[in-house]
């Protein structure tokens, strides 16, 4: 039967983090204080349904209707960033930002996550439209417009985290499409010499080293010369662009480096997460226990910061087997992009897993000060409805792309 | 799309693979540095986010008179605090607070001050509220977020304004105090002694605090108040037993009269003080809890300044009490006996070059021999008998029987008599030949001019006579442990001296205060007071041939030593007899003849014509008969 076919796999652990989310989003609403996340995980379930709705509809698409419609969804997405800026509200702790799309002054959807997943469809589009992988920097200009410009769009909001994540969809589907690794270095290298530039001495070393790799390479003769001059042009503008940034976006990042320097604003986020992870230990507080948690220490304990919630109450052994489960995932991922009938729903998939990949990896590792604090959900642990929408969707993407290649017989290969 | 083959994607997917297995890895090798590495740290962070420590005041300890009756004791009270998480939100609840109990805009301010000092404690708002207000602010607890109601042992002096100088009062401690760490051991709102002996034995009497913990949220706000944390109990301070007679000390309050401003010591031969109190006084009991801003005001700026401790920091020239020094240096210098007349008889003044040095008596008091001069308080007597003596050894014998330095009572603040070094004190003052040594001298004589001593100082001198003619410094809790004070007089010369003050009191300047079953002996003084009326002075002991009890007493702008008498011997009495003896006698206010009024030099300065014209009409309006 049809369902027979259905990723057992895929569902056993994408129902488990989804349950898992579910149990720490009701803990974190469990505080001695009033907080905003004291029901939220009712609402939560709400939205759980709604998720799976839109999966089983994303489930019941062809990939080919969804490829053709692929242009229009892109498009809709950009027209929704675009509107955003200009009528969007502010949300949480971000709230001088313009993310959210608010019908009546209710907020009913972040458009940058619908960008997301538009972004991945439409670069697989592309890439899968090609006869060879991207080989220079001409063969990589599409790829970059696709990408740049929701990119920019949400830098305008501005919100650096989904900023990031579109970084991440742009080197993973680039990387699963074939190109070189070390085309894909070349296409980093700026944004090394960006965050070497804040000393001479470090750049110095940078760019003759780059030189060197150059020549060692031998790129494209006019690629070569774009990729260095572009260093070097990062290397220059870095200082006066740090100084168009927000102040509270240097203080993030100069917080990243050492929360202790403005421990009550915002190296706050960052103590504290990690002061209530740590008091966790092995085992933890308990579930609901956390006294952190229930004295409202954390901060957005329900939304940003919930991965610290497993981290006090459920210790490293709460902490391993959530980020398990989601190396579980991925590596599910990337066996089905691996197994897809077509590179469209190859790439489709892997774009996917970028997707989850960067969220996962930008808010945990914020939560433990290995990366800095963006306003960022996790997937499934979040309380979030669009957000939460989207990634059911791309799980119903990725369950169909999984049970057409198992009915087309591409099973273990 | 040629990428697609299953060799090279195969290989992309281990790559994918090694990847998300390293980002994995590092990720939780990052949580297992935080989490088990590092979770002491991050425990004890955890901790001290959420636990406030709280200060528990330990109880002072007990001060006993010597017959352990209680001067000052603890009683259970209560203090009120408030936590709170932002100045704001302090001011709302001090609003909703006020409607509650009443709090004034200075407390509020007050408040508000202590808050910005430490943020993250509580706040000190009333330091000892009554029963009514807790009961009322219990009632109200859901209104008032971070209310923290603190059972607090509070000081309480049975005997009130009675003892106020003598043991002082508490107070918290200030800034200024940490600053210059005058209290070690003491932190913010720590309650020390700020005067008295509860000032002198802070160090014994104050013991150590004790923390308790409370939990509180993020915002600060307070969560629960029995927090799990072990709470570390207040050290108790050790009890000091004094010297003091409680008796004698209430009986001294209770007689001393309304509205006059003065002091009175009273202390054993051997230095044990007995009773110290000055007037006007203050009920010690109203700074427990923090004093109300309205009555701190007022004690400070009233002009009878009731916070002033007269018996030891305030100065008032020693005037007759002072001829008995100047007989002991010149008898101990072998110059005169008993008996010994001076050349020129009192025929009411005394005079010196072109100017009259007058005696208190315009009458004159004939030819007088030393004891008939003490009992006369003959001041043409002592003039004379101070020339003989010299500046230099009025000076010197001044410095060597002390009256250049604190009596060393064990209190703070005493201040230091003011008496010269030597002669080269007044060149320094008013240039070399600039002042006239026979002047000085005259009026050294006589206990005037450059000399003014704490009351307590003179008493420690009189405290001498009525001993062996040493003295060791008076002491409440413990003695100084210094070298006694010698008048360097023999046996014989003591008892002539006693001799001559018992007959102050039987038939001299003191008679009027004679009492058949005391024999009293004592001295009285009248100082010059160039803002008002002169004050009197009285200093006595009895019983007069064996000493129990020194007494000297001040009374500013009494006019004359004879009004303070009454007092001191009261004081005496009731000492020596009992407190059955002053019914009998009851004390006399009125003034009573002869006075002893020391009297006003004339200035004859020849280069001043004016200065002369107006002694010339002084002299004539006084009728001084030459």
């Amino acid at each position: 039967m049809r369902l027979a076919a259905v990723d057992r796999q895929l569902a056993g652990v994408s129902l488990a983090l989804m349950a898992y989310g579910l149990v720490v989003l009701y803990s974190a609403g469990q505080t001695d204080v009033p907080t905003q996340g004291a029901g939220v995980w009712q609402r939560q379930f709400v939205w759980f349904g709604v998720g799976l709705a839109a999966a089983w509809v994303v489930f019941n698409t062809s990939p080919r209707l969804l490829e053709w419609m692929t242009p229009a969804i892109y498009g809709f997405s950009l027209f929704l960033l675009g509107l955003v800026l200009v009528v969007g509200t502010g949300a949480g702790t971000a709230a001088s930002s313009h993310s959210w799309l608010a019908i009546g002054g209710h907020p009913i959807g972040q458009p940058s996550e619908l960008a997301k997943v538009a972004t991945v469809l439409m670069l697989a589009r592309y890439l899968s439209s090609r006869r060879e992988p991207p080989r220079s920097l001409r063969d990589l200009a599409v790829p970059g417009l696709i990408v740049g410009a929701p990119f920019l769009l949400v830098m305008k909001q501005p919100d650096l985290g989904s900023a990031i994540v579109f970084i991440g969809i742009f080197f993973a589907m680039l990387f699963w499409a074939g190109v070189r690794p070390r085309l894909l270095f070349l296409l980093a290298s700026p944004c090394v010499s960006l965050l070497l530039a804040f000393s001479n001495v470090t750049w110095g070393f940078w760019i003759v080293g780059f030189t060197l790799i150059l020549i060692a390479w031998r790129p494209y003769l006019w690629d070569g010369i774009a990729f260095w001059l572009v260093n070097v042009v990062m290397g220059v503008v870095a200082m006066p662009l740090w100084r168009r940034l927000a102040p509270y976006q240097q203080n993030r990042l100069l917080t990243f480096m050492n929360p202790e320097v403005d421990p009550r604003a915002a190296g706050y986020h960052a103590i504290q997460s990690r002061v209530a992870i740590g008091s966790g230990g092995w085992f933890g507080t308990g579930y609901t226990q956390g006294p952190q948690k229930r004295l409202a220490f954390l901060p957005e304990q329900h939304t940003d910061f919930v991965f610290s919630v497993v981290g006090e109450e459920l210790g490293f052994v709460g902490v391993t087997v959530a980020l398990g489960l989601f190396c579980a995932l991925f590596v599910i991922l990337i066996r089905i992009a691996r197994r897809a009938t077509d590179s469209f729903s190859s790439l489709t998939v892997f774009g996917i897993l970028g997707i989850f990949f960067s969220h996962v990896f930008e808010n945990v590792g914020m939560t433990v000060n290995i990366m800095p604090i963006t306003g960022i959900p996790l997937p499934f642990f979040s309380y979030g409805g669009s957000f939460f929408v989207i990634c059911s969707l791309c799980l119903g993407l990725a369950f169909r792309v999984a049970w057409d290649s198992r009915l087309a017989g591409y099973g273990d290969s | 799309m040629s990428g697609f083959d299953s060799y090279r994607i195969n290989e992309r997917a281990r790559v994918a693979g090694w990847i998300v297995t390293g980002t994995f890895l590092i990720l939780l090798a990052a949580f297992f540095r935080t989490q088990v590495i590092q979770h002491e740290k991050f425990q004890l962070k955890a901790e001290t986010n959420r636990l406030r420590p709280i200060q528990l005041a330990p109880p002072r300890g007990t001060i006993f008179d010597r017959q352990g009756r209680v001067i000052a004791e603890n009683v259970p009270g209560y203090s009120v605090k408030l936590l709170a998480p932002s100045l704001d939100s302090l001011r709302a609840v001090l609003s909703r607070f006020a409607r509650i109990v009443p709090i004034d805009s200075a407390g509020t301010n007050e408040i508000l001050r202590r808050y910005r000092l430490a943020r993250y404690q509580p706040v000190m708002v009333f330091g000892d509220a009554p029963f009514e207000v807790i009961s009322k602010l219990e009632e109200h607890r859901a209104a008032l977020p971070g209310l923290v109601i603190q059972s607090e042992p509070k000081r309480l002096y049975p005997a009130g304004k009675a003892v106020a100088h003598l043991v002082g009062y508490v107070g918290e401690v200030t800034d200024a105090d940490l600053e210059n760490d005058r209290f070690p051991g003491a932190d913010l709102g720590s309650i020390v002694g700020k005067a008295g002996l509860e000032q002198a034995y802070d160090d014994t009497l104050r013991g150590s605090e004790g923390v308790r913990y409370i939990e509180v949220n993020a915002r600060g706000r307070l969560v629960r108040e029995g927090a799990s944390s072990a709470s570390l109990p207040p050290t108790p301070g050790k009890p000091i037993r004094t010297t003091i007679d409680l008796d004698l000390q209430r009986f001294v309050d209770s007689i001393w009269p309304a509205g006059v401003r003065g002091g009175l010591v009273a202390m054993t031969p051997g230095g044990e003080v007995l009773a110290l109190y000055s007037a006007p006084t203050y009920d010690p009991n109203a700074f427990v809890g923090g004093i109300a801003p309205a009555l701190w005001r007022e004690l400070n700026t009233d002009e009878a300044h009731p916070l002033l401790n007269r018996v030891m920091q305030t100065r008032y020239p020693p005037a007759s009490p002072f001829k008995l020094a100047i007989a002991a240096m010149a008898l101990k210098r072998g110059l005169i006996g008993f008996d010994t007349h001076m050349p020129v008889p009192c025929r009411g003044g005394l005079r010196m070059g072109n100017r009259v040095f007058r005696c208190w008596k315009k009458e004159g008091h004939g030819s007088l021999d030393l004891t008939g001069a003490v009992v006369a308080s003959c001041d043409v007597y002592f003039y004379q008998l101070g020339l003989r003596l010299g500046l230099q050894a009025i000076v010197e014998d001044g410095v060597l029987m002390g009256f250049r330095e604190r009596s060393g009572l064990d209190l703070k603040n005493e201040v230091s008599p003011i008496f010269p070094s030597s002669v080269a004190y007044f060149d320094k003052l008013y240039g070399p030949r600039r002042w006239s040594p026979a002047a000085t001298t005259l009026n050294f004589s006589i206990g005037q001019g450059e000399n003014t001593q704490t009351l307590i100082n003179m008493v420690h001198f009189y405290q001498a006579l009525a001993g062996s003619g040493e003295a060791v410094a008076p002491y409440l809790v413990r003695p100084g442990g210094g070298k006694p004070r010698s008048t360097g007089l023999n046996p014989e010369q003591i008892d002539g001296l006693r001799h001559a003050l018992i007959a102050v009191v039987e038939r001299g300047t003191a008679a009027a205060s004679r009492h058949a079953d005391l024999q009293v002996a004592g001295k009285t003084g009248t100082a010059q007071n160039s803002h008002g009326e002169d004050h009197g002075w009285f200093i006595g002991f009895a019983p007069a041939d064996q000493p129990k009890i020194v007494v000297g007493g001040i009374m500013e702008f009494a006019k004359h030593g004879t009004v303070v008498a009454p007092y001191v011997i009261a004081a005496l009495r009731r000492y020596v007899l009992g407190p059955d003896s002053t019914h009998q006698a009851p004390i006399k206010l009125k003034i009573i003849a002869p006075e002893d009024s020391a009297p006003r030099t004339l200035e004859l300065d020849p280069d001043s014509a004016a200065m002369q014209a107006k002694a010339e009409s002084l002299r004539a309006g006084a009728g001084i008969n030459q």
